[in-house]
């Protein structure tokens, strides 16, 4: 199959049921709801389940229980509807079943708008529900990107026993763009017989698996809290992903920016380099965990005279760009709100003000 | 080299198929393509608009607030966003429904009664067509064939459909070359 014309929200759906996931359970929220849409056609024809739940807390624990029992799963959601994931999400990373939430967020809090926004940072990267847990989290910055991510998830929730978040926004589901389905990206579910409780007449064992999240001797929580820690350690050890842009000559100012506005970013750096200005640039792939190292060696380049945290918040990456440039220089933020996404000509007079500064 | 079109209207003018057609041209013949949508809170009857950027590499800002070119199907959108576009650039305009022109010396304004034309092919749903024939042949953001393509792969499930939009397509070119 070559490419095809497709709208972000239509390709993740596909890139699913590429995946080899055909269980989906949701709660339709603008701008994503054509993910439903999309699959409530598809998946009755490949044998798979979609489900609409009564509401977004029944989603996060229908998600549970489905993958307690061993089976790939996923939902799609947008920034109010995750947040009533999020108690759902902390007894899913407690329980250690993997799963994907896909988060294509639109402009909070409360209600907010329907629009692009990345204002939900804080709440995939430093966890929106209760409890020492760890997501991890990627950003796509295309339609492409965001299937291959999808494609990607499955393998690593079940290689962690974890949930994976995508975190995409309203521009990321609504555009089109042409996407494929690469093949080498579909893998088979992992066995899971070591402890989802599958059936015990599936797996041909005599031991009961046990799937819980209440652990009341505070030694045992704690040794259990330490074997998460363990996991998300070694996330930060095998996971870190990162695009670099334009890092090869003496840039002036490290720009960090990731999703659709790192594209929007792309276009302030070649205009910039259009004028005889060099700036470069880090796009985080993964938020969690996050690319310190790669931020912190960008940022330390001699020309380099500061970095600029550049997101559709009111500052929250920044916070992570500060701990990677650790002081070395000194760290900025710019950012809009409500859907109204930052220009490239915007993010140029702020780059320019920070440069004559 | 990137150009970008914008398409406007009232919901229900066919403004979102119309760019999605030019965004799989463009795609056929081996452009990068982005289409992005207006999504806001619009109803029924609103205005509905979107804009494809085509470009000869990876598309950076799908944000484009100044595009090249504007195809208006009525006249609240020309009225908003005649003033964005770039200079040199084409802005259509439906003139069955606007009486008015763009107001600028610096674009190629090209008006044409799309309606009136789609009625005499026998269907006036086919005015968004005679729109983007007219609009392409004068603009050439792609090639005529690769519009015809599309256009055929559009409607390729209904394919009853496909001799009306040749039609269309065939009066879109003749309305805005002459010939």
């Amino acid at each position: 199959m070559g490419k095809v014309l497709m709208k972000g929200n239509e390709a993740i759906g596909e890139a699913a049921i590429r995946a080899g996931c055909l269980n989906y359970f949701a709660y339709p929220i603008t701008p994503q709801s054509e993910v439903a849409e999309y699959l409530s056609k598809r998946l009755p024809e490949v044998g798979g389940v979609f489900l609409q739940g009564e509401s977004e807390v029944a989603v996060s624990y229908m998600i549970f229980g489905a993958s307690a029992c061993g089976a790939r799963v996923f939902t799609t959601s947008s920034s109010p509807g995750i947040s009533l994931m999020s108690e759902g999400i902390s007894y899913i990373t407690a329980a250690q079943c993997p799963a994907v939430f896909i988060n294509i967020m639109r402009g909070g809090p409360g209600l907010g708008g329907i629009l692009p926004s990345q204002a939900d940072y804080f709440q995939s990267v430093k966890g929106g529900g209760h409890g020492d847990y760890r997501l991890l989290v990627m950003a796509p910055a295309s339609v492409q990107e965001a299937v291959e991510m999808t494609m990607t998830a499955f393998p690593l929730a079940e290689k962690y026993r974890n949930p994976v978040m995508i975190l995409g926004d309203g521009l990321i589901g609504q555009m089109m763009e042409p996407v494929e389905f690469p093949d080498h990206l579909k893998s088979e579910p992992s066995n899971k017989d070591g402890w989802a409780t599958n059936g015990m007449d599936t797996r041909r064992s005599s031991t009961r698996n046990l799937v819980r999240t209440l652990y009341l001797v505070p030694e045992e929580l704690n040794a259990h809290n330490l074997k998460l820690k363990a996991k998300y350690d070694r996330m930060i050890r095998e996971e870190i992903r990162w695009e670099t842009y334009n890092l090869d000559g003496d840039y002036r100012m490290l720009i960090v920016s990731y999703g659709t506005m790192s594209r929007v970013c792309r276009t302030v750096i070649d205009n910039f380099k259009a004028k005889g200005i060099e700036i470069g640039m880090v796009r985080p792939k993964t938020l969690f965990p996050f690319p310190k190292q790669a931020i912190y060696d960008a940022a330390a380049k001699a020309s380099c005279r500061a970095a600029i945290s550049v997101e559709m918040s009111m500052g929250q990456m920044v916070e992570d760009v500060e701990l990677s440039v650790k002081g070395l220089k000194p760290v900025h933020w710019y950012g809009k709100c409500g859907g109204d996404v930052p220009t490239p000509e915007e993010v140029m007079e702020e780059v320019s003000k920070l440069m004559a500064s | 080299m990137q150009s970008e079109v914008q398409f406007a209207g009232f919901g229900g003018q066919g403004v979102m198929l119309m760019g999605q057609i030019l965004a799989q041209a463009a795609m056929n013949a081996g452009f990068e393509v982005v289409w992005i949508p207006s999504y806001g809170p619009e109803m029924r009857g609103g205005t509905a608009y979107c804009t494809v950027v085509i470009s000869d590499r990876p598309v950076g800002s799908p944000i484009i607030r100044n595009p090249q070119h504007l195809v208006a199907m009525n006249r609240p959108s020309l009225e908003k966003f005649a003033s964005t576009v770039k200079p040199g650039g084409v802005v259509f305009i439906n003139a069955s429904i606007i009486p008015v022109g763009a107001g600028r010396s610096d674009v190629d304004e090209l008006r044409v009664p799309i309606m009136e034309i789609a009625k005499d092919l026998g269907n006036v749903k086919a005015a968004n067509i005679v729109a983007l024939a007219a609009f392409v042949a004068r603009s050439r953001v792609v090639s005529f064939e690769e519009l015809t393509g599309a256009v055929k792969q559009k409607f390729a499930e209904k394919a009853k459909l496909i001799p009306l939009n040749v039609k269309a397509l065939e009066a879109g070119r003749k309305a805005a070359t002459g010939n």
